[in-house]
């Protein structure tokens, strides 16, 4: 349904008076299949945005090509976007304007006559769940009201294809339930969704595939559980900093027990990551006795040792040296 | 055929927007209804206007000048604000022709001026100010194309300076000259020699003179053609070169 390769975009800027071109996305390929949800996954800045905003026929690529529910991006813009839906992380609505207002004349733009367009709003009202402030003022909408308004206008004209740029940052923990309701409930309707997002949980549970990008490149691409498999065995996290002190643990003691927890031949790799440790290892159960033994020889006292399954953002670890959590 | 359809849509679009918040509406209509009770006054006894129909003869079409211009100018703000609350991203992704989308919000400021007009019109006649109806048609057709230029001119300078408070005084620093050169304040005749060959090349002058021309009763007079004339040719050229920004890319 969506086919990219090569797709690339720089941007100039200006810093101290010097013009410097920033690559924004440095060619990217990926497919993705008809009625999927497939997410970009990525800290701010690794390019999803751009790469949205080119697919969308917002910004033209420098280079590289893509078809798009069987229409060419660079040759025939046109015949994409009416195609497809766009919704930009910003809205896009007028704060005096009333959410009918804006489902009609969103329905006249895409050439539905008047009186049709007023059955595709009243529709699309209905569906999701929009009766209740539909006619007062955009402005009055909650965080959550105003997305789901968002995404009703993308999908009035049924697209083949759908694009969400962060559908839900910025949302509280049940408007996120209910957007990822929203989303499934579009794929089950038969549209191809394609999503950015930077939490881990939601490309986990929402995603059916993903693609990891950072600094305008792609380094990994499968479904979560793929992509998680490709982390054999568990996770050990070790925090150094003392549980009575709360104090972070210095730093030269931080290099020792890493250094220690490294040559150990179970571990597979061990990463930094503030005041813990992060250990790579085949399994959890018998390493950690092991763990601790190690540590205690040199006299570290570790303030917390815990396991668990590994998860996106050890994938994310692995491929880019990075964290995306707790940013 | 597109291209007019998606025109009127955006049209019907934008002026529902004002009509659905009136407020809006009248709050833009203060500024003209007080220059007009206020400043006619002080004309009427430095001009020495025998009467305030006569008074505002002089003074309403120079109000329509400075209502053509300053509410042309600042349609760049709308336009930022536009942007900035994605509403203009969320059209470009759609069908919706890029010229109709500038073509129908441009049509929104020629008809929202040209009712502000008709009102400050109607309170003038209240006044004692009286204008035959072709005539006033005619000063709205020279209104109508001076806030085609003004806002073309103000959204060229919004996308190029996307920031709100250096293109207020971008548009302050613009349309100053531009209003004190059309004589919109001080007449033109009182103004040095050398000042009004400057003017010359104001097409705002021109209208101005035109404006004067047709309140004043010479409706057929040459410099209302000549204002006309000029002003069309700067409108059609104004409204070509901003629907070329329009289809271009705008972050």
């Amino acid at each position: 349904m969506i086919e990219v390769s090569g797709l690339r975009k720089s941007f100039k800027a200006r810093r101290k008076r010097k013009v410097t071109s920033v690559e924004a996305v440095r060619g990217v390929d990926f497919a993705v299949q008809r009625g999927e949800i497939f997410g970009f996954l990525g800290p701010n800045g690794a390019g999803k945005t751009t790469t949205l905003r080119m697919l969308a026929t917002l910004i033209h690529p420098d280079g590289g090509d893509a078809t798009i529910a069987g229409a060419d991006l660079r040759r025939s813009p046109a015949q994409v976007r009416e195609r497809i839906g766009f919704v930009a992380q910003a809205g896009g609505t007028y704060g005096q304007s009333t959410a009918r207002r804006d489902l009609v004349h969103q329905a006249r733009m895409y050439g539905s006559p008047k009186s049709t367009a007023k059955g595709l709003a009243e529709a699309t009202i209905k569906a999701f769940q929009l009766d209740e402030f539909a006619d007062r003022r955009n402005s009055t909408y909650s965080g959550g009201e105003r997305r789901r308004l968002d995404i009703a206008l993308g999908v009035i004209h049924s697209p083949q294809v759908i694009f969400l740029d962060e559908p839900t940052t910025g949302l509280d923990p049940q408007s996120r339930a209910r957007m990822w309701q929203e989303v499934r409930r579009l794929r089950d309707q038969g549209m191809t969704i394609f999503l950015t997002t930077h939490y881990l949980d939601e490309a986990d549970a929402l995603c059916d595939r993903i693609s990891i990008i950072d600094a305008g490149l792609i380094v990994a691409e499968g479904t979560p559980s793929d992509l998680k498999r490709e982390i054999s065995g568990d996770v050990i996290i070790v925090d150094l900093a003392a549980s009575d002190t709360a104090g972070a643990p210095e730093p030269a003691a931080m290099l020792e027990a890493s250094k220690i927890l490294s040559d150990q031949a179970y571990v597979h790799s061990c990463e930094t990551i503030d005041s813990t440790l992060r250990l790579y290892v085949d399994s959890a159960a018998t390493a950690i006795p092991q763990v601790m033994r190690a540590l205690s020889n040199k006299e570290i006292e570790p303030g917390a040792i815990e396991s668990r399954r590994p998860s996106l953002d050890d994938v994310f670890l692995a491929k880019t040296g990075r964290t995306l959590a707790h940013r | 055929m597109k291209l007019a359809r998606d025109t009127w849509l955006t049209f019907q679009y934008e002026a529902g927007q004002l009509v659905h918040n009136p407020v809006s509406v009248a709050v833009s209509l203060l500024q003209p209804i007080t220059y007009l009770l206020f400043f006619t006054p002080f004309l009427k006894s430095v001009m020495g206007a025998s009467s305030y129909g006569d008074a505002y003869r002089i003074y309403v079409p120079s109000l329509f000048v400075a209502m053509g211009l300053y509410s042309g100018l600042f349609a760049g703000f709308a336009l930022l604000a536009a942007i900035r609350q994605g509403v203009i991203t969320r059209f470009r992704v759609t069908p919706l022709s890029r010229v109709g989308l500038l073509l129908g919000t441009e049509l929104m400021w020629v008809v929202l001026v040209g009712f502000q007009a008709v009102i400050v019109t109607v309170v003038a006649f209240i006044f004692g100010m009286r204008l035959p109806l072709i005539s006033l048609l005619l000063a709205l057709l020279l209104l109508a194309m001076m806030v085609l230029i003004g806002v073309s001119l103000s959204y060229f300078l919004a996308l190029f300076v996307p920031n709100q408070s250096l293109l207020g005084n971008l548009i302050n620093a613009v349309a100053t000259p531009i209003g004190l050169l059309a004589g919109i304040l001080i007449p033109l005749s009182v103004a040095p020699l050398w000042l009004r060959d400057v003017a010359l090349w104001n097409p705002f002058a021109w209208a101005a003179n035109g404006m004067r021309a047709i309140f004043g009763g010479h409706a057929g007079a040459q410099v209302v053609w000549e204002g006309g004339v000029i002003l069309a040719g700067l409108a059609a050229m104004a409204v070509v070169a901003s629907s070329r920004l329009f289809t271009r890319e705008i972050s």
